[in-house]
């Protein structure tokens, strides 16, 4: 029989993913699945915005100073001699008699004072807040002291600037883990979908139509990445976001360190690594739910895959604070979470070849994954038996995923 | 395990070879199997299945609920194999390889909810290799021509439960394929619908598709169905013509007459039963001439005498047992055992 008698296994899969992935894009569902996060982004940004505009905004406090006229001027030249070099408090000038209690002055509300300078440069007094008080004594006194024409030491330091003043590797393991976590907060909230797909398939009773038209396994590749494409839009949607919500917050938000390789590096294998996680979680969640007799069943037996994400979670957690043990290579050789690794190590270290070696091993075991995956969707969705299946489909089939399909058709 | 009937050509191919170790060659056939037998855990659901579908043929696969039936039709289309045994589709042993040419209603009626009805047909064709545009075209066109003109902008859950069944057979037809396989496809239709779906059945076949279905109500395949296979308990103890199965039993002839007694008498079967003021017996084997000889000299006074058939119930009872004809006249759903 000609190879046009039935679609192939790649043709099956494109109809079953884009299927898929038209009926979740375009449901309401889908957008509350896109506006959640950004619910949460929007409220952190603008809580980070309003705090900022704020802050612009806000008056500083100043410090009184009210020494008679000479003094007084002698006081703002001082000030702005030092202010350069120590950073002085914002003065304001007022007149003695004005300044005659201080702590009167101190709780007018039309000034905002962080404290009084009285008395005279022999005798000064500072009348504030306890805080600021200790806070503001020793510079108040150096400017007082340059006031009087007290010699300042000085002493002329040569500067060299870096472009990081804290522990670059210690910020670095920030990213990483930041990438970690976003990483597994993405594959969970995926996986779990791909699963309810798959239940909702079941509850329709639509998986017998598919299972006479089509190859199972291209049912199962089919579902997996047409979630992997859905949470691709997912990802520009939010990414877009977050880097409008950086420019307009930029201030008020922490600084995250840049990653070893650069971020538009990083950004990109972000991806890919998401893409391997996903679809090694995912199968392992697809091939679990087939397994499910009734609707009601799948999400009860996805406990132990949910279990197994959070095993690997804490294990790529743990290994990336001990760089070069036996452990952190382990966790970057283990299939199910050389993904997490690698995207910390993208973190950390800049070597380029760790990771086309590691993308080139993390797909040999999505393609292993899914075949075994797919088998077991086959025997298990509907039960099957073994007679007139062809000898080695198993070896064929593996193949076909990675590129001949021939065998399918 | 061998079954205890076969159509006869089927009958002649086996004898030609011991079980599954000889490669069917009949290429007359849409449909071939043989010691077809399935299992789920402990229990055997198909118990060595022989059947053969005529290309072009209406096909009708009778038995209660709970007979094998929908396991039977599962493992012909590949969606689940065999333990044993051997089935093809027009020569292929691997019938998903020619899904293009075959067209499926599975007992459990499937659909997205939220797909517009010509979606949902062109969906379904193009799990057929059809182009999604020419599905969803030819959908709308087949929902007219069928009556559902009204709700090509409807959702599948916007529709009731007998027209969202319509748009899936309407979608196991779209891509026109050779060979239509129906599991209980009058099931949950009203009267109408069910003269509809005849109707559409027997213009497929006229126009040389293949059509087998399965069915609990003998009524549809004794009107629609050249050939038959009664299946029962996981057997096929019957597979052929129905007029075959029919001629199994002796015709039924219904005497009344004026008189009660007379020398006439003597020339009724030893096993002639009265049956409501009428004598009912087995057509003899010589014929009703002596019979109505004997009567007419013997003035029995005539008043009616008919020679009936049997039909295709009668011969389902003498071939599956009372039993079994009893489980199809009920509607209780029994546990058919299935994925």
């Amino acid at each position: 029989m000609s190879s046009s008698a039935r679609l192939s296994l790649w043709q099956a899969a494109w109809v079953i993913a884009r299927r898929d992935f038209t009926a979740i894009v375009f449901s309401k569902v889908f957008l509350l699945f896109l506006i959640g996060p950004l619910f949460f982004l929007g409220i952190f940004a603008g809580g980070g915005y309003v705090g900022a505009m704020a802050a612009d905004s806000a008056d500083e406090p100043q410090l009184a100073v009210a020494f008679t006229p000479d003094a007084n001027a002698a006081i703002e030249k001082a000030r702005d001699e030092l202010d350069p070099l120590v950073g002085m408090p914002d003065i304001t000038l007022v007149a003695p008699a004005d300044a005659a209690d201080p702590r009167a002055l101190l709780e007018d509300e039309d000034r905002n004072l962080l404290g009084v300078l009285s008395g005279s440069l022999a005798d000064p007094l500072l009348t504030g807040p306890k805080e600021d008080v200790e806070r503001w004594e020793g510079k108040v006194a150096i400017m007082v002291g340059a006031a009087r024409g007290e010699a300042i030491p000085q002493a002329k330091i040569e500067i060299d600037m870096t472009d990081g003043a804290i522990n670059r590797q210690t910020a670095q393991d920030a990213t990483a883990r930041a990438g970690i976590v976003m990483l597994f907060m993405l594959t969970i909230f995926l996986a779990g979908m791909v699963l309810s797909n798959l239940a909702e398939e079941k509850g329709n009773k639509i998986i017998e139509i598919l299972a006479a038209a089509i190859p199972m396994d291209a049912v199962f590749v089919g579902k997996l990445f047409a979630m992997l494409g859905v949470s691709l839009v997912g990802l520009v949607v939010w990414g877009t976001a977050a880097g409008v919500i950086l420019l307009l917050g930029a201030s008020a938000l922490p600084v995250i360190p840049p990653p070893a390789v650069g971020w538009p590096l990083f950004f990109a294998l972000f991806v890919i690594y998401f893409a391997m996680a996903y679809l090694l979680i995912g199968s392992v969640f697809l091939t679990v739910g087939s397994l499910a007799p009734t609707v009601r069943d799948v999400q009860t037996v996805s406990m132990p895959a949910t279990i197994l994400q959070l095993l690997i979670f804490f294990l790529a957690n743990f290994a990336v604070g001990q760089p070069g043990s036996a452990l952190e290579i382990f966790a970057a050789i283990f299939p199910l979470s050389s993904p997490y690794m690698m995207v910390a190590r993208a973190a950390k270290e800049g070597v380029l070849w760790w990771h086309l070696a590691a993308i080139a091993w993390q797909v040999l075991w999505v393609a292993i994954f899914v075949k075994i995956g797919a088998s077991l969707f086959r025997a298990k969705v509907l039960k099957s038996g073994t007679a007139g299946r062809e000898k080695g489909a198993g070896r064929k089939g593996l193949l076909a995923l990675f590129g001949s399909a021939s065998n399918q058709s | 395990m061998r079954t205890a009937a076969r159509s006869t050509a089927m009958t002649d191919l086996l004898d030609q070879a011991p079980a599954s170790d000889k490669p069917l060659e009949s290429h007359d056939y849409a449909i071939e199997a043989r010691g077809l037998v399935k299992r789920f855990g402990d229990t055997l659901a198909v118990k060595g299945v022989d059947l053969t579908v005529p290309r072009g043929a209406i096909y009708g696969i009778l038995g209660p609920n709970g007979a094998g039936k929908t396991t039977t039709l599962r493992m012909i289309l590949g969606i689940i194999d065999p333990d044993e045994g051997v089935r093809r589709i027009f020569g292929e042993d691997r019938p998903q390889r020619i899904a293009r040419r075959i067209g499926y209603l599975p007992e459990e009626r499937g659909l997205y909810p939220a797909m517009k009805a010509p979606d949902a047909i062109a969906f379904m064709g193009s799990l057929r290799g059809l182009p999604r545009a020419e599905g969803r075209k030819r959908g709308i066109a087949m929902m007219e021509e069928y009556g559902l003109g009204h709700a090509v902008d409807k959702k599948i859950k916007e529709l009731s439960k007998g027209m969202a069944q319509t748009v899936q057979l309407l979608g196991t037809l779209v891509h026109r394929p050779e060979l239509v396989i129906l599991d209980e496809p009058f099931s949950g239709l009203d009267a109408i619908n069910q003269g509809k779906l005849e109707g559409l059945i027997r213009q497929l076949a006229a126009d040389g598709t293949t059509v087998i279905f399965s069915t609990h109500v003998i009524h549809h395949a004794e009107r629609l169905c050249s050939d038959v296979a009664i299946i029962a308990g996981g057997q096929v103890p019957y597979a052929g013509s129905v007029e075959v199965a029919r001629d199994r039993l002796p015709p039924q002839v219904r005497l009344e007459t004026k008189n009660e007694s007379g020398a006439w008498r003597d020339a009724l079967p030893a096993s002639a039963t009265r049956e409501g003021g009428a004598w009912v017996f087995e057509l003899p084997e010589s014929g009703i001439e002596p019979l109505l000889r004997a009567l007419i000299e013997g003035d029995a006074g005539i008043r009616s005498l008919s020679i009936e058939r049997a039909g295709l119930h009668d011969a389902f009872v003498q071939i599956a047992g009372e039993a079994a004809a009893e489980a199809m006249r009920s509607d209780a759903p029994a546990q058919e055992i299935a994925a």
